[in-house]
């Protein structure tokens, strides 16, 4: 009699672990993803391709690793910011980061965005330089201003902010974070 | 002298004659108005000990348009993570629809599928969400400490784009203030995937940028 229940409780064992692996088996079939997919648009830091890519270039730009970026568009850069601003014009003109046009060229080059896991993430927040991009980051102004602001940020004040400082609507705190659609 | 380098300036920028496309929108002439046309990228820290990622796509969408609205199933969305500083991806997450779901794959390693050409990394883990249609409350998938979202939000970027072009098409010299927000009432196609800082490097910087594949 004992022997006929451990005999039942070795088969309810059993049957139970196989009920288990069934389950596994019976997850969502995922649909077919095969193929392969090609680039067509990238973007780390706002703004860049838009601003500092000559207009031939921006597709090349679009379908270049970033770690080929600094090669390929560092100097480019360079010239487009020393063109574009006459607070960076000559090698000893420098913005609000201490970079001239050659140095600020190169940073912008690689197109990432750095993220700080460590502390505050912030395109710019007075403290804290590029060390993420929040949704309420002012990053069109911080851009101007190391653009056209000079050493000192107020160097051309009338270039250097978009006086647009904030979203017309309230993000949210919470996932998904962004405001819902109008 | 100031002077001089505002005439300086002027000058300058007619000859640059660019007009300013914000701040990814409709950059490219190969992407522009397509469904692949990122027009923004954000990363920040979310709860605590996590990291947001947001690729948005699709700009420009007015209210009436936005209904209508979709993603695209031939366009793999790619986030790029570099742990160790050489602007290559270590790790990447992909994010593809299909008949009204996202699937969301990773974080996982770039192994084998860094670059400009790949496959979708559909052995990694999954987290699907049910894409929110237009006026619905937003839908959240989670699979553990993930969160994900996918579908019409408002556009947050914000900039006098439109004064913008004026100062470098020579028509104004100095921006209006009040500036008035060009992307002010209109929506675009959100990707939104909160993760655990420990799944994407832990401490330190990361390089991050986002990626629009097609097929």
């Amino acid at each position: 009699m004992k022997y006929i229940k451990i005999l039942s409780l070795v088969f309810l064992a059993a049957f139970t672990l196989q009920n288990c692996s069934d389950d596994e088996d019976n997850t969502p079939t995922l649909p077919d993803f095969s193929g392969t997919f090609t680039t067509a648009d990238q973007m780390g830091r706002p703004a860049i391709n838009t601003v500092l890519v000559t207009d031939g270039r921006k597709d090349a730009f679009n379908t270049t690793v970033p770690s080929q970026q600094g090669a390929a568009f560092a100097s480019d850069f360079a010239t487009r910011l020393s063109t574009l601003s006459p607070t960076l014009a000559t090698d000893d003109d420098r913005n609000l980061l201490g970079l001239n046009a050659t140095e600020f060229g190169g940073v912008l080059a690689t197109d990432v965005l750095t993220v700080s896991l460590d502390g505050t993430t912030t395109f710019f927040d007075g403290t804290n330089v590029l060390t993420g991009r929040n949704l309420s980051d002012d990053v069109i102004t911080t851009e101007l201003t190391l653009i056209f602001g000079g050493e000192d940020g107020s160097e051309i004040p009338t270039l250097s902010d978009d006086n647009v400082d904030a979203n017309d609507k309230a993000f949210l705190t919470v996932f998904p974070y962004l405001a819902e659609p109008f | 002298m100031k002077k001089n380098k505002l005439g300086l300036l002027t000058a300058f920028l007619l000859a640059f004659g660019v007009i300013f496309m914000a701040a990814d929108h409709i950059e490219a002439p190969a992407v522009q108005g397509t469904s692949a046309d990122i027009t923004d990228f954000y990363a920040f820290e979310g709860d605590s000990d996590k990291i947001v990622f947001v690729a948005n796509t699709q700009g420009l969408l007015s209210p009436a348009a936005s209904p209508d609205a979709s993603f695209d199933e031939n366009v793999l969305t790619e986030f790029n993570i570099d742990t160790d500083g050489d602007a290559v991806e270590d790790l990447i997450i992909h994010a593809i629809p299909r008949d009204g779901v996202m699937y969301f794959f990773g974080p996982t390693a770039a192994t084998g599928n860094t670059g400009l050409s790949g496959t979708v990394a559909a052995n990694s883990d999954v987290t699907i969400v049910d894409i929110t249609p237009y006026g619905s409350t937003a839908n959240i998938g989670t699979n553990g400490d993930i969160s994900v979202f996918a579908g019409p939000r408002d556009d947050p970027f914000f900039m006098d784009f439109a004064r913008y072009g004026e100062i470098i098409g020579g028509m104004a010299t100095a921006f209006n203030d009040p500036g008035a927000d060009t992307f002010a009432g209109t929506n675009v196609m959100s990707i939104v995937i909160e993760v655990p800082k420990s799944m994407i490097g832990g401490t330190g910087n990361i390089n991050t940028w986002v990626e629009t594949k097609t097929r």
